[in-house]
């Protein structure tokens, strides 16, 4: 059983200017989805994004978390999205 | 263990668009696995698939050989493409499709 909260701050610590909404949408504490933006991912194809996020999160990649949904924006583009 | 990043190479190598899954396509055995699946399907090319849940040392070689710890695994003329959720993005934009068709011709 793993923590939403706990994935959200890993990757909120480990990445530069990051925001990381991170659920547990069946609630099983195994299976996750989390949007994540960060200024690290600007110039960088999706594959390298998303391996920087599963680089922050190391070995609980291997164990707690059995699945992790992801989509990962630059900053730029989480603004676009939010509309600001 | 360098044996069977050898056999992977060869298996991406040889097939233009290749994907590692658990299951079968027709019988997935993971959503996110049915959902690469769908995609390929959807798209009309011609695939190759690669059921991780028959050898272990697969299942745990191509996490190695794409610095990717999950699966499925995206491979077209080569080259690792992405996992289910790159794979399912790159197809709503229309990237998919395209790099396809540029391996093909």
């Amino acid at each position: 059983m793993f923590e939403a909260s706990r994935i959200r701050e890993i990757l909120e610590a480990e990445l530069p200017e990051c925001t990381a909404v991170v659920e547990d949408d069946p609630g099983d504490g195994e299976h996750f989805s989390a949007i994540v933006t960060s200024s690290a991912f600007v110039g960088l194809n999706l594959v390298k994004q998303h391996q920087l996020v599963y680089g922050a999160l190391g070995d609980l990649m291997k164990k707690e978390i059995h699945a992790l949904a992801l989509r990962t924006l630059t900053p730029e583009q989480w603004a676009a999205k939010s509309g600001q | 263990m360098s044996g069977t990043q050898e056999r992977i190479s060869e298996m991406v190598t040889k097939n233009g668009v290749f994907l590692f899954m658990k299951g079968t396509r027709t019988m997935p055995q993971c959503g996110f696995s049915a959902r690469a699946v769908a995609v390929l399907e959807h798209l009309g090319t011609e695939y190759s698939t690669f059921d991780v849940l028959s050898d272990p040392e697969i299942r745990q070689g191509i996490k190695d050989y794409a610095s990717w710890p999950t699966i499925p695994q995206l491979y077209v003329g080569g080259e690792f493409v992405g996992g289910s959720d790159i794979v399912m993005q790159m197809f709503e934009s229309g990237e998919l499709s395209q790099l396809i068709n540029k391996d093909e011709s």
